[in-house]
């Protein structure tokens, strides 16, 4: 686990747990000492070699993180599987389908193409920080109202493109909608009722 | 993925020494490409140099010139006021590549230097003298539809996939470069290079040199401008081809122009003999029809493209009519 507190996830995060220790001890005896020492906060200009965790701050959904993580962690990977944020959800992991879609300092971004390293000091607002307590976003609303979905695995990808696509001001027409909403691919076809759903946020002048 | 040295440098310097020093290292930005490479197999690079930190992010009059700072992001340099009222062309082509969420990844400078989307680079199990010199071509005799017509050599005939970089060939950008050896200014047309023998280089671009920013200089191209993108959906994937055209029009005659194809070849593909061949004609799809067949000569088609023989002139007819009407 990553999480600087150090302790394990509760519930059913145990076997992950132990199989994520156990690789991390395996990489870290293969590695010299020195460079494990590197990890000290002065990395800027420092080398982090391979194995070696680097330290990375984050603003999750409002909640500050210090973390370790390997430089190939893919923000996508982090969220998931380190911050245990699973609505972020993994579709292609190659930026073609837009399932992973969160929004980084309120910029929507596919969290699969990018190294979590590389957004220290970020705030990151992942599917699970839209609605506000028990009440939902109004564009989480809306996708419900309107069907906006069948399987709903490219859902929350959805919203959150559509919520930065509205916020952008590029939700003026359908057109407009479909062009700016196509970085998100639906295997299901609910495009009519998700641009409708966009429309109809779009329309309702809610702030979103 | 492989694993690898990351490295965040605060000093422009530093991020240069350490791709220099290192055969190994890479320059990071955006990521949007390298990453989905690196998780391929494609690349494995052993070291990152995240240059995210550099302040390179500006968009700024400089002379003559917009400068565009290579960190600034595909999405800001679309929506800058500047770059709107005085280079459309750009922002048509910028909007044209990608989605909005790899457009608020994409750097300006990444977007140059992405790499060919040809099927045989990207798979690892396939022989590709771009990933691989020296183990051949699987584009030559496979299936080579989305490939070049124009450029190409019996090594390589991958096609280059930027749309910006379509349009600042088009209006005469010039590259600036910092590398060990100092700073130089690259013409955009001479930043990428045609395959010949050695395939595995995309650009003229030295190890450790870091692309700054981009000078577009002013032009009277501010009205009548299309970039024009032929591809499989409507919106959200490569060209098979694509026709950037800009016209200074004085009534209906046409006083200077400005054409490239993109798709088509190695690099982004200017028509100068095109150009030249529009000025004092009368902006008709006769004159257009004529400067298509001159912009077609020499191209040549392998067993799946010919369709582009046809549609590559189509493609700038149709740009160079809705320039003339915008």
């Amino acid at each position: 686990m990553n999480l600087e507190s150090d302790k394990p996830a509760q519930h059913d995060e145990a076997r992950r747990y132990f199989l994520k220790q156990s690789s991390l001890l395996t990489a870290l005896a293969l590695v010299p000492g020195p460079v494990v020492q590197a990890a000290s906060a002065q990395f800027d200009e420092t080398v982090a070699a391979a194995f070696e965790k680097v330290p990375l701050k984050l603003e999750v959904n409002g909640k500050k993180y210090k973390l370790k993580v390997e430089p190939r962690t893919t923000l996508l990977d982090l969220l998931r599987e380190n911050l245990n944020l699973n609505g972020t959800k993994k579709g292609c992991d190659y930026g073609q389908c837009g399932a992973c879609t969160v929004h980084v300092d309120g910029q929507r971004v596919n969290s699969c193409l990018s190294f979590a390293v590389m957004h220290d000091g970020k705030k990151v607002t992942t599917i699970e920080g839209l609605a506000d307590a028990d009440k939902l976003h109004p564009m989480q609303a809306a996708f419900v109202k309107h069907d906006g979905f069948q399987c709903g695995y490219c859902t929350p990808g959805q919203i959150m493109s559509a919520v930065a696509c509205v916020r952008e001001g590029h939700a003026d027409s359908e057109g407009e909608i479909r062009e700016y909403m196509s970085g998100n691919i639906c295997r299901c076809g609910a495009y009519t009722n998700i641009v409708a759903a966009i429309q109809e946020v779009k329309n309702g002048g809610q702030k979103v | 993925m492989n694993q690898f040295n990351y490295i965040r440098p605060s000093k422009q310097q530093a991020a240069i020494d350490a791709v220099a020093k290192d055969g190994n290292a890479k320059f990071i930005a955006g990521g949007t490409n390298l990453v989905d490479l690196m998780k391929r197999g494609v690349m494995a690079p052993q070291k990152l140099v995240d240059i995210n930190r550099l302040p390179l992010t500006k968009i700024e009059r400089q002379g003559n010139a917009l400068r565009i700072g290579a960190l600034a992001l595909n999405s800001t340099v679309a929506d800058d006021r500047q770059v709107r009222e005085r280079q459309p062309l750009l922002v048509q082509a910028i909007n044209a590549g990608a989605s909005a969420q790899l457009r608020n990844m994409a750097t300006t400078g990444g977007n140059m230097l992405q790499r060919t989307r040809c099927p045989y680079f990207y798979d690892t199990a396939m022989p590709c003298n771009k990933r691989e010199p020296g183990t051949g071509c699987g584009a030559l005799e496979g299936i080579n539809r989305m490939h070049a017509i124009f450029g190409f050599s019996d090594k390589c005939i991958a096609v280059h996939p930027s749309d910006m970089s379509v349009a600042l060939v088009a209006l005469d950008a010039t590259v600036l470069v910092s590398g060990p050896k100092g700073d130089r200014r690259i013409p955009f047309t001479d930043l990428h290079r045609l395959p010949g023998d050695a395939p595995e280089k995309d650009t003229t671009l030295e190890p450790g040199e870091l692309i700054t920013a981009v000078d577009v200089p002013d032009g009277p191209f501010t009205k009548h401008v299309s970039y024009y993108k032929v591809r499989e959906r409507a919106s959200y994937a490569f060209a098979l081809v694509s026709a950037a055209a800009a016209l200074d029009l004085d009534g209906t005659t046409i006083k200077s122009a400005r054409l490239a194809f993109g798709s088509v070849a190695h690099k982004p593909w200017r028509l100068t003999a095109a150009e030249q061949m529009l000025v004092g004609k009368p902006a008709t799809e006769e004159t257009f029809r004529q400067a298509a067949a001159v912009a077609m000569q020499g191209a040549k088609a392998f067993k799946h493209n010919e369709y582009k023989l046809k549609l590559a002139p189509n493609t700038l007819i149709q740009a160079l009519k809705t320039a003339a009407a915008a």
